[in-house]
């Protein structure tokens, strides 16, 4: 039959299935085809803390969202356009996120009685009609990938197991993308398995043939490449692109990357990446807990390499004694925390924004620590550079957030040429002339880099408080209070040594939306949708969280509302208040999910409507 | 400078003839008059300069406790951190800096307590770190509560009725953690105590050494039974290797292993002679458990000396041979193609 072709300029798919079934392999591949192709995009995988829940289960449904575009993509999506769903639980789950008159496409073998029953149907949705508002495609997928295999000798479990394959292939001709770039990606991940990549390259061509064939599909879709900035282009994770900063940072500083790490969920993708790269001199050590994590890096540190530890904030609990070390031994230390829901174990694969205050006041006694935020997958890269650069000029501890969705999530990313990044390499004390291990800069009021190894320079550090110069151990209470005083001024004049703050809008007005770290894309879109509706809607969004940047009160006070997004209870919004006594009012979302950007239209417009 | 370059000139710098002096520093020593730490830095500072590594080259790292404050005495780089953490923290600088001599001080709180989880992973990992652990068995610098080391029944200020706490033996807990080098020795001899730490100095790998250090203030006399002139050749055995097990004020006992088990035998009686002792081997690791065992065994006396000196890769010369292998066949990293590795595309 003649398939038309039809033109949209966004598009939302929802993969959904067991976590057993592939779903994040399936997302990802799409994701980097898509990317290749040169659309905008952005993505979400939401699977569950268990590995591999009982089958067919609603808590076992593993699912990746993948928006993409040929505008500027900033978030996942609100919503979906199209759901594939594996099984019954898969539908049940993500039904609720699927556009009316969207597209199921349900693998029906994985309708049984058995999983209409486990998913809480008590009828078949595929056949009482509650599906009426949407455009369903049943797809016996299963039956499919065992037909495509017949003639192989794989098991029943291995034939079973592609069949996520045949989801990707009809996926890739809908909406015509090449299967080039996951034929090239099966033939290296199963080059030693043959038998199992000829099956997953023959599942996948079924998946396409299938489009092309069946009568069920009759439209393809085309979505043209995006009008992004010219350059070369990749796809990079926020985990991927926070280990490739701390490489380049490295190598940009002249020292040996040291990773201290204890793995912990969803930061462990980064400790996986860095032990990859021995040849660019990277040393990591997955040590026995967190504690040792930050503590070896301390070690590290004290040698001269670049340090740093990576974790989420129940492992930035457990390091906590050790950072208020760092800051009393004016040691450098990049410390990168992927946030996830909390308090406690909380919601490990899922995201949230409420470590902010843990990373500005969490130890005991006065101890500062300067705190850079990513915003985006890709500028995960340059904030942990911005770390390490603020680490080795001021010689402190320095916090970077990310959270899980920018970890897991990607994007396309314009490939910095790394020749014109700064050079951040710390100068070195070698000069044993007038040396004192806390003598400081005038300018930065930094301690002296003088690591071991170097003649002339023995001395001695620790977490009693120092006596000023000199370092002794000393208990004086005007030199306590000047250290303490000191160590505050000199996180403070970082001040002096960061960007202004940039409003993304009028810089002067009636709403003015604060954000940090991850919710960057639903704001900026919240903001883009509120000034085309005709709302004067303004965006700051901060990267440097501690010391703020110098004109954000002047900013502050240009708007007469301030609205404060955050997936916590009101931590940025409490700062703000407390520190430019401003009546900035705090959205808050709690549910281990980034924000949609309606939610965000939608208060904005309850506030502005109220007030007009 | 860069690390490299300094690390370069640290290694061409010719050492000096030290002496001990030249490992003291600045600061007036705190401890208690009469503390068992004085002997212990004393002899450190005496065998420092029998080494040959140049002071830049030394690190001493200790966490939190009396013996902790060790650094600040010694004219080497220090590092005193916090509670339990000294091991931690040391590892990560070796494996940062293998060119560095590493040492350890610890207590038996701040090593077998709250550091006990870093404790055990550096002897596994054989990171080649000295840690000297002083054992007062009693918390000094909280003043006086009962340690993971203080025996059974043993009333101090949180244990008024006694303790019920079953005590670790460190020497049992390190081989039990496959240490390569497990010593023990005593803070009142001196001649015992640099040999034994000479010796530590010289293994490749972690080397654990359990010092007895007398607390005069809060656990006077812990170990008189074994340090004190009239008391110490009937209760100590010391271990050398290649040697039969004797010992006794006129040498004339001696252990012999009866099946698996130590027994004391007299030398006098004409029923054994030295050719049926047990012969010390430190390269045998099935025997040094047994020897480590003897400690709370109270009718044998308590062996000191080198339980065990074995081989094993250190851990962090495993780390830079790693290093090297991927530089080697993937040749050293460079950035810019790692940025544009894999698929990428053009926007023109």
């Amino acid at each position: 039959m003649k398939k038309s072709t039809k033109n949209v300029s966004d598009v939302t798919i929802r993969f959904a299935g067991d976590s057993g079934d592939g779903m994040q392999l399936t997302g990802t591949q799409f994701t980097n085809t898509t990317a290749i192709l040169g659309n905008d995009l952005s993505t979400l995988p939401d699977y569950p803390a268990e590995i591999r829940a009982p089958q067919g289960t609603l808590f076992g449904v593993s699912g990746f969202q993948v928006h993409f575009g040929s505008t500027e993509i900033n978030t996942p999506g609100d919503t979906c356009d199209v759901l594939v769903a594996m099984n019954a639980a898969a539908l049940k789950v993500n039904l609720g996120s699927l556009v009316d008159r969207g597209a199921i496409i349900v693998n029906t073998e994985g309708f049984s009685d058995r999983n209409l029953k486990l998913a809480g149907y008590a009828s078949s949705p595929l056949a009482d009609g509650s599906l009426s508002k949407y455009q369903v495609f049943e797809v016996d997928i299963t039956k499919l990938t065992q037909l495509a295999l017949a003639d192989s000798n794989l098991s029943s479990k291995f034939i079973d197991r592609s069949k996520n394959f045949f989801a990707l292939g009809l996926m890739y001709w809908m909406y015509n993308r090449p299967m080039e770039p996951t034929i090239k990606w099966i033939n290296s991940k199963f080059a030693s398995k043959p038998d199992i990549r000829d099956a997953n390259l023959k599942v996948m061509q079924a998946g396409w043939s299938y489009g092309e064939t069946t009568e069920m599909f009759s439209v393809r879709y085309e979505v043209a490449p995006a009008k992004l900035a010219p350059g070369r282009y990749r796809n990079i994770t926020g985990n991927q692109a926070t280990a490739w900063g701390l490489m380049a940072a490295a190598k940009k500083a002249k020292m040996d990357l040291f990773l201290g790490s204890y793995p912990i969920t969803p930061a462990s993708d980064i400790l996986h990446e860095l032990s990859m790269y021995k040849n660019f001199g990277v040393k990591t050590f997955q040590a026995e807990d967190e504690i040792a994590g930050i503590t070896s890096a301390i070690g590290a540190s004290f040698g001269g390499a670049l340090a740093v530890t990576t974790t989420s904030g129940p492992g930035v609990a457990l390091k906590t004694e050790a950072l208020g070390l760092a800051v009393m031994v004016e040691l450098p230390l990049i410390v990168v925390n992927v946030q996830r829901g909390g308090p406690s174990t909380g919601l490990p694969t899922k995201t949230e924004q409420a470590d902010l205050l843990q990373a500005l006041y969490g130890r005991n006694g006065e101890a500062p620590i300067p705190i850079v935020a990513a915003c985006t997958p890709s500028d995960c890269f340059e904030a942990v550079f911005e770390a390490a650069r603020i680490a080795l000029k001021y010689m402190t501890p320095v916090f970077c957030l990310t959270d899980g969705y920018l970890g897991n999530g990607s994007e396309p990313w314009l490939i910095p040429n790394f020749d014109r990044l700064q050079d951040i390499s710390p100068k070195l004390r070698t000069d044993p002339n007038g040396f004192m291990p806390y003598l400081r800069d005038e300018k930065t009021l930094a301690r002296p880099y003088a690591i071991p190894g170097t003649p002339g320079l023995e001395h001695r550090i620790g977490g009693l408080e120092k006596q000023h110069l000199t370092g002794n151990v000393n208990y004086e209470p005007q030199n306590h209070e000047f250290m303490v005083k000191i160590r505050a001024e000199k996180v403070e004049r970082i001040a002096n040594d960061i960007p202004l703050a940039k409003v993304e809008g009028d810089q002067k007005g009636e709403m003015l939306l604060v954000g940090w770290g991850g919710t960057y894309g639903a704001i900026k879109t919240a903001a883009i949708n509120l000034r085309s509706k005709g709302f004067n809607v303004s965006h700051l969004h901060l990267k440097h969280l501690n010391p703020m940047p110098k004109n954000v009160g002047e900013i502050l006070y240009n708007f007469r509302q301030i609205l404060v997004p955050e997936l916590n209870l009101g931590q940025l919004v409490k700062v703000l208040r407390s520190k430019y006594l401003v009546p900035a009012i705090g959205l808050n979302k709690i549910q281990g999910q980034p924000f949609k950007s309606t939610e965000i239209e939608n208060k904005v417009e309850e506030m502005m409507k109220g007030k007009s | 400078m860069l690390v490299e370059e300094i690390k370069k000139e640290a290694a061409a710098v010719q050492v000096p003839k030290y002496t001990a002096k030249d490992f003291q520093s600045d600061q007036d020593v705190r401890w208690c008059p009469g503390c068992g730490d004085y002997s212990i830095l004393a002899q450190t500072q005496r065998v420092m300069p029998d080494l040959g590594i140049p002071r830049h080259n030394m690190v001493f790292i200790s966490g939190i406790g009396c013996s902790s404050r060790f650094p600040y005495y010694m004219d080497t780089y220090g590092f005193h951190s916090i509670h339990g953490r000294a091991t931690a923290i040391a590892s990560g600088l070796k494996m940062a800096r293998p060119d560095l001599t590493v040492w350890v001080v610890t207590g038996d709180g701040d090593g077998m307590s709250i550091g006990g989880n870093h404790f055990i992973h550096l002897l596994r990992r054989n990171v080649d770190v000295k840690v000297m652990l002083f054992n007062n068995q009693i918390y000094g610098l909280t003043k006086g509560q009962y340690s993971p080391t203080s025996e059974l029944g043993k009333v101090t200020k949180s244990t008024p009725y006694g303790s019920i706490d079953y005590p670790f033996n460190p020497a049992s807990l390190a081989l039990g953690a496959s240490a390569t080098f497990v010593a023990r020795t005593m803070d009142r001899d001196p001649k015992h105590l640099q040999a034994v730490l000479k010796k530590a100095a010289e293994h490749k790998g972690t080397s654990f050494v359990e010092i007895y250090q007398n607390c005069n203030v809060f656990n006077d006399g812990a170990f008189f039974h074994f340090t004190e002139k009239d008391t110490k050749d009937d209760n100590v055995v010391f271990l050398e290797h290649g040697k039969p097990l004797i010992f006794g004020k006129e040498h004339d006992k001696g252990i012999r292993l009866n099946g698996f088990t130590p027994e004391v035998v007299s030398l006098k009686d004409g029923k054994y002679s030295v050719n049926d002792l047990l012969v010390h081997n430190e390269k045998d690791t099935y025997l040094s458990f047994i020897l480590a065992d003897m400690t709370f065994h109270t009718d044998v006396p308590r062996p000191f000396g080198v339980f065990l000196a074995v081989e094993r890769p250190a851990y962090e010369a495993e780390m830079t041979r790693q290093i090297e292998f991927a530089k080697q066949k993937r040749g050293e990293g460079d950035m810019n193609k790692l940025l544009n590795s894999g698929e990428t595309w053009v926007i023109d």
